[in-house]
């Protein structure tokens, strides 16, 4: 054929169709937001009915976020609702559950330790990985600065 | 017996005849617009089983016993299987098929299998090495999912030029004497990439060997598109479609009047399948369900069959590299002349 690599690739750009990227961050931006809202909303329950400080309701809140988002992908819905909020499901610490939930359900049929043991961090690993490097360094910069 | 004429192109002298076609959809595939043609919907994606992979391999066995018994014969009655799936090493179909003592071929052309198996098996039985051969593919949009990409719980999100991988199996058996339709010709295609990486667009990837195999056939026999009903391209999609009819346009040739694509078929718009269907068992069930009925009443009198297939694995996706694709196609007919 005459079309050459760079060719081909230029028309594959030029008549693929792009992701409507404003509309998604619209979305992204609601739905995110609506799911922090409604954090913010348990925290606030948690210092009015337990009586504790605000610094521990917020990690109450998440735990019970962590749970809501496991639970939701359980029960099979939870990637439809991220089909509708975007990057809105998944930049939260919801995303996160439900990239360990997920790969724990699909994995069970290769049995507990090859399966759900060794794939539940399949999505999740890198991000806890490279967080965990970056909070290392982020610590030795801080660390070096205030030896001087 | 099968001759060879041109660059790439099979001819069959005495054509092997398609005596019967089956095919199982799924649930999703099975409140689409070819519900109507479907021998078998499944109610639920599972089957009853305990695992997507199960589940995919039992499809495969019910499209075949299907054909098997339109056509009123039994596996004792097959002289080879030319089966294949998209599963790491075939498994589909070799757990489908261990029960019954047939010998076996396992193919892998990833989304392109059906037609690399009609053409072997029309070969097979026009050089009289069978007489009957059952031919047969699967995909699951399950077992694929968790093979090639992520969870199926996990809320990730697709681009606009992803396709949909198909639930769905087609079976085929070819024998050496009977009614129409008829496998007249085959083209076997060559490794092609045009340097295409992104996993989510590979109708894109796909379509340069769609174009090189038509462009081959046509140049082998002396044809031009307008000599066919129907030129079915295998699972291009949108995108990829549009990429074929873009390509073969600057090769001076034009199959936008007589052009479908099995892709395109099997889902309608509200189903949200983005760029459309793939998988081994789209093509396959198309054809079984949707086009064999009208070939065989001579309603489509010619057509050219073009399966597409990827030939990446998730690893060498990982490790950077381009996606090298195949398509084959048969040339399947209502009459002989």
């Amino acid at each position: 054929m005459s079309v050459t690599v760079n060719d081909y690739a230029e028309l594959v750009k030029e008549r693929s169709p792009k992701s409507a990227v404003w509309k998604n961050c619209v979305s992204a931006y609601i739905w995110g937001g609506g799911i922090c809202l409604f954090g913010e909303f348990i925290a606030n329950l948690i210092i009015r009915f337990f009586k504790i400080e605000k610094k521990e309701a917020l990690g109450f809140a998440s735990i019970a976020l962590i749970f809501i988002a496991i639970a939701l992908t359980g029960l099979n819905v939870f990637d439809s609702i991220a089909k509708k909020a975007k990057a809105g499901t998944l930049v939260p610490i919801t995303g996160f559950a439900n990239s360990m939930a997920s790969p724990a359900l699909e994995f069970r049929s290769e049995g507990f330790v090859a399966g759900l043991g060794a794939k539940i961090f399949v999505i999740a690993g890198p991000v806890i990985v490279y967080g965990l490097s970056a909070s290392v360094l982020y610590g030795l910069i801080i660390y070096i600065f205030k030896l001087f | 017996m099968p001759k060879r004429t041109g660059k790439k192109t099979i001819l069959f002298e005495k054509p092997p005849s398609i005596i019967s076609s089956g095919s199982v959809a799924g649930k999703k595939e099975g409140e689409g617009p070819l519900a109507p043609y479907f021998d078998t919907i499944m109610k639920e994606s599972r089957m009853g089983q305990p695992s997507w992979e199960k589940a995919e391999r039992l499809m495969q066995k019910n499209s075949a016993q299907k054909a098997l018994e339109k056509a009123g014969l039994a596996f004792s009655d097959i002289d080879y299987i030319f089966a294949g799936d998209l599963l790491n090493q075939c498994v589909s179909s070799s757990y489908a098929f261990r029960e019954y003592d047939v010998s076996f071929f396992g193919l892998y052309g990833a989304c392109s299998t059906i037609a690399e198996s009609l053409c072997l098996a029309a070969v097979f039985a026009e050089s009289g090495a069978a007489k009957n051969c059952l031919c047969a593919t699967s995909s699951h949009f399950c077992s694929a999912e968790r093979q090639f990409r992520f969870p199926l719980e996990y809320g990730g999100q697709l681009t606009p030029t992803s396709q949909w991988t198909a639930t769905a199996a087609g079976a085929f058996i070819v024998s050496s004497s009977g009614a129409a339709p008829f496998v007249r010709a085959a083209t076997v295609g060559a490794i092609e990439d045009l340097g295409i990486k992104d996993i989510n667009n590979m109708g894109a990837a796909m379509a340069p060997a769609a174009a090189k195999t038509i462009g081959n056939f046509l140049a082998d026999t002396k044809t031009k598109p307008s000599d066919y009903d129907l030129i079915l391209s295998g699972d291009l999609g949108k995108v990829g479609s549009d990429m074929l009819l873009q390509l073969l346009k600057r090769e001076g040739v034009d199959i936008s009047q007589n052009h479908n694509d099995c892709g395109l078929i099997l889902f309608d718009e509200s189903q949200e399948v983005n760029a459309g269907a793939s998988g081994a068992g789209c093509s396959a069930a198309v054809l079984a369900s949707y086009i064999m009925p009208k070939l065989k009443s001579g309603e489509l009198g010619d057509i050219l069959f073009v399966a597409t297939g990827a030939l990446m694995s998730t690893l060498t996706v990982q490790q950077g590299e381009s996606i090298p694709c195949i398509a084959h196609l048969v040339r399947l007919s209502h009459g002989l002349l």
